[in-house]
């Protein structure tokens, strides 16, 4: 379970969070919107213990977070620059593996098997750059999964994509977060995906000093489809409050 | 311009450079001890290719150059990686560093040569000091472009900061090391043959240079003592391109966004 208390965030005097109180149970899948520069990523990354809180505590299942939380995974937006160029798909994917201690062929097992759990199983040995970005961003997410996080931060994961491939990711995301159970924060600003594949939804506030002005429960059937649940009527009205929450900031 | 029509018009002008010292030369322009006919001079240095003493200089030139070369990286690496990292340190020694880098590296041979003689130690410490400077600020310089989201995200896998420097900032850096190594191993010859030259003892293609030149009609040997030193760099220059080629291929993929690679700050200094 992951607890927020009241969680301040500012650069220099400048306030982005302002007392931020969320708990999220585990196995939720959380999406966090709001208007661009709300705060979104500087959540994110406080999360990630990336940058210290300034006021207020965080703790994954009972511990309070000063560092990088054990069994953390984080998926970026900018998949071009958080793979590393350098090593082959696979070897991408293995590099959290290597702090667990793994011999070489169990490593390349590994990633291997979660590659083609991402639908990219012919591509292990090639390099990042030569794939397309929604490849590269199935790549990112493999990296993610090969560990197993008990704790999944995405910031922005599809917002530099197609619409087609970000269907395609949301699906993915779906299905992966169905099957493993991992609790999921969901950082977008695009209010149509934050309903569609979240369990439940937060809006922050516009900023200087975002907070939560709305957290909606996605009443959906488990199963979603990309035609079928977005046209359903509870959908509907469920981007519809978002969509006004983001708005009005009320 | 397709790699085919750059190499045929490098040809071109050096066969156009070729002649016109050439027909200089044979028009009687110039007096011919002192500007002899190009073809003379390939001749000649072709002809040293068989001269066993002449090879020997070349190879203790080589020596001196790998040597002094590789002693620069060795200490321009880890140095430049420890200024990177701890900004407080390259604070400190930055006004020394700065203060440094501009001096011509030619006018340290007499202070060189008083302190440490004419020897090859002499030789190797100049050639390491003057080839440091371009790998140490290349790899400065590689550090600090090194992406923070990449550092991130290995930090988000709960890799420590000597990780993140092993695994992300030092491969990272590696394609602005090799260019700033490129880039010494010119500065590196330059400052073997000079340093040869003006020391005037022992044995080296410099050697060859300088006693060339005191003997009746030296000018051609010198010339062709030139065109083999000329010849080496190129040589070295191919070869360490053709490597960065290999192995940084992927720096050459397209980049996402923000980096640029082939970074060439540092030009030749001596």
């Amino acid at each position: 379970m992951l607890r927020l208390d009241s969680v301040r965030q500012r650069y220099g005097d400048h306030p982005v969070l302002d007392g931020i109180s969320l708990t999220v149970p585990d196995g939720q899948l959380l999406c966090v919107v709001g208007p661009s520069g709300c705060g979104k990523s500087t959540l994110l990354r406080t999360i990630a213990g990336l940058l210290p809180a300034h006021e207020g505590t965080i703790t994954v299942d009972g511990t309070p977070v000063t560092g990088v939380p054990e069994r953390l995974a984080v998926v970026f937006q900018e998949y071009g620059r958080s793979l590393l160029p350098w090593l082959t798909v696979r070897d991408n994917v293995a590099l959290p593996l290597r702090r667990r201690g793994l011999r070489r062929a169990a490593r390349h097992a590994e990633a291997e098997a979660i590659l083609e759990r991402v639908g990219l199983s012919g591509v292990a040995r090639r390099h990042p750059r030569q794939l397309s970005g929604g490849m590269q961003q199935r790549v990112a997410i493999a990296r993610a999964l090969v560990c197993r996080p008990s704790l999944l931060l995405m910031d922005e994961p599809f917002g530099s994509l197609d619409a087609r491939t970000r269907e395609d990711l949301e699906d993915l995301l779906l299905e992966v977060h169905r099957a493993d159970g991992t609790t999921i924060v969901f950082v977008t600003h695009d209010i149509d995906e934050s309903v569609y594949v979240g369990d439940r939804v937060v809006v922050l506030s516009h900023g200087p000093g975002s907070r939560v002005v709305r957290d909606l429960a996605v009443d959906l059937p488990g199963e979603r489809d990309q035609i079928g649940t977005r046209g359903l009527p509870g959908f509907v009205a469920l981007r519809t409050e978002v969509g006004r929450a983001v708005r009005h900031g009320e | 311009m397709t790699r085919r029509q750059e190499l045929l018009l490098g040809v071109l002008g050096a066969v156009l450079a070729f002649g016109a010292c050439e027909a200089v030369s044979r028009a009687g322009l110039v007096r011919r001890s002192y500007l002899p006919p190009a073809s003379d001079v390939l001749a000649r240095a072709a002809q040293l290719a068989g001269d066993r003493a002449f090879l020997d200089g070349v190879g203790a030139t080589l020596r001196a150059w790998a040597l002094g070369l590789g002693l620069a990286c060795a200490i321009a690496v880890p140095l430049g990686l420890l200024l990177g990292a701890v900004p407080l340190l390259d604070a400190a020694l930055r006004a020394i560093v700065e203060f440094l880098r501009p001096l011509p590296s030619v006018a340290l041979i007499p202070l060189v040569s008083l302190l440490l003689g004419s020897g090859t130690t002499a030789e190797v410490t100049l050639i390491a000091y003057a080839s440091l400077w371009p790998v140490l600020f290349n790899t400065v310089y590689g550090l600090a472009e090194t992406d923070p989201l990449a550092k991130d995200t290995l930090r988000t896998f709960g890799f420590g900061r000597l990780a993140v420097l092993l695994r992300v900032e030092l491969p990272g850096t590696a394609p602005f090391i090799a260019a700033g190594v490129r880039i010494s191993a010119a500065v590196a010859l330059i400052l073997a043959v000079a340093s040869e030259i003006l020391s005037g003892f022992g044995q080296g293609l410099g050697i060859f240079i300088a006693q060339a030149e005191t003997a009746t009609d030296g000018t051609r040997d010198v010339l062709a003592g030139v065109v083999w030193a000329g010849t080496l760099g190129l040589v070295i220059n191919g070869v360490l391109v053709g490597a960065e080629r290999r192995l940084f291929r992927w720096a050459h993929e397209t980049p996402p966004a923000r980096r640029q690679p082939g970074p060439e700050r540092q030009e030749a200094r001596t």
